[in-house]
């Protein structure tokens, strides 16, 4: 699971707002780096679709871009080494075994082999 | 040969050898991409790279086609088997999700530029336990649909309805939840090539795509009371209008089936199986008529139930 696709989960456990269950906090067990194309389109498309906030908590959790800590969301006129930094947290970073925590209910959501597992019990749909 | 759906739950279904169909089988693979470009084509996606949900994604042959044309995608499945098998394609654009769509899709509101799902949707109409309300499932699956859509996106939902009630009973579906749009037929002529294209949109004025081969288009109405129309297609391209909820019979133009046939649909054969009922009895007159035998005139007396016991 890349972190451009956390960026986009949320818990859907019946009764949640669409503000709650966002974002999944993560509890990496694997996590690998995966080399991927640049594709500066896709990236640009992604820029402006991000939730920087669920980015700066993904990376919070796994330890990485200590530098990005103090901005306040994307800049306006992105360097291209940020761009390729960005490129490499969206694309190549890969948490392949743990846990996605919702930051509401504190359900638990495993992630096995890359493939978040996000199927809720009966009660809670 | 039974369908799928009523075969086992798809987690069950779609287990190890299937999902080996899928990867190894060139016919699954060629057809199931065909679907998905078609899919594609009515979406009508930007020329820049976009963000598309792919529905009940199983083995990743779908996100093999999104993937080429260049852009980002998520899938999900409820069939870890079918997963493991996408996964093996280490898709540089795309992920993975084990997720029931009849619980809701588990995404951020207005996330996706689009969606496709190929050959998915048909699933929420089979109830697998007790407490799996088919209507429930639907109604979930449309209403999250609805939310993590972008305002200008579309979805394009290619799936094999067992019988024209049940495209019905989709289509209302999403229309009550929202959506604009209607079910596009392509080939409606041909038993194997037939299928079926959910096509949603939340502009008003949405019309769908075209059928492909001259095929009519199938339109659902939205919201309210529902008016008759005789035969479905030519009145309303692109609205969702009022089909046949009344008379519970969806007539599809130039498909009129005829006794033989209705017969030996699932239902006929249903009725014909209850010993001395009118259809039954119809059935048998019919056969002894091909035997060559005398039989009486059929009547609105046929079969009937006699009233004084012989």
């Amino acid at each position: 699971m890349r972190l451009v696709t956390h960026n986009l989960l949320r818990c859907n456990i019946r009764g949640l707002t669409e503000e709650q269950g966002y974002p999944l906090r993560i509890q990496a067990d694997k996590v690998e780096t995966i080399p991927a194309p640049f594709n500066g389109d896709l990236l640009q498309g992604m820029v402006r679709k991000m939730s920087w906030q669920g980015l700066q908590s993904a990376l919070r959790d796994l330890g990485v871009m200590e530098e990005w800590r103090a901005m306040e969301g994307f800049p306006e006129t992105p360097s291209d080494e940020f761009l390729q930094q960005l490129h490499h947290v969206l694309f190549e970073v890969h948490v392949q075994d743990g846990t996605l925590v919702c930051p509401t209910t504190g359900r638990s959501f495993p992630v096995k082999d890359g493939i978040p597992n996000m199927l809720l019990h009966e009660d809670e749909v | 040969m039974s369908r799928p759906e009523t075969t086992a739950p798809p987690e069950l279904f779609y287990n190890e050898s299937e999902a080996r169909k899928y990867d190894s089988s060139s016919r699954m693979i060629k057809i199931q991409e065909e679907i998905t470009t078609r899919a594609m084509e009515m979406l009508g996606l930007p020329n820049r790279p976009c963000y598309i949900l792919d529905i009940g994604c199983g083995s990743g042959l779908s996100g093999q086609v999104l993937e080429e044309a260049g852009h980002y995608w998520v899938g999900c499945d409820i069939s870890s088997s079918m997963l493991s098998v996408a996964a093996e394609q280490d898709s540089d654009t795309g992920d993975l999700c084990h997720a029931d769509m009849g619980q809701g899709l588990p995404f951020r509101p207005a996330t996706f530029d689009g969606i496709v799902s190929i050959s998915a949707i048909q699933w929420l109409c089979y109830s697998n336990a007790a407490d799996q309300d088919p209507k429930l499932r639907l109604n979930r699956f449309f209403s999250s649909l609805y939310t993590v859509m972008k305002r200008d996106a579309k979805a394009v939902l290619q799936f094999y309805p067992e019988t024209p009630e049940q495209a019905v009973l989709i289509a209302q579906c999403a229309s009550r939840v929202g959506f604009s749009g209607g079910i596009v037929v392509d080939y409606p002529n041909s038993s194997k090539a037939k299928k079926h294209y959910l096509c949603l949109s939340f502009e008003r004025s949405y019309h769908v795509p075209r059928a492909l081969t001259g095929a009519e288009t199938m339109s659902v109405a939205s919201g309210g009371a529902m008016s008759m129309a005789g035969s479905a297609a030519a009145s309303a391209v692109g609205t969702f209008d009022a089909l046949a909820a009344a008379s519970g019979n969806v007539s599809v133009l130039g498909r009129e089936r005829d006794e033989k046939t209705r017969r030996m649909t699932k239902n006929g054969r249903k009725a014909l199986r209850k010993k001395h009922s009118v259809e039954w009895v119809r059935h048998k007159k019919e056969q002894m008529r091909g035997r060559g035998k005398a039989v009486k005139n059929d009547s609105k007396y046929t079969g009937r139930k006699r009233p004084t016991p012989f």
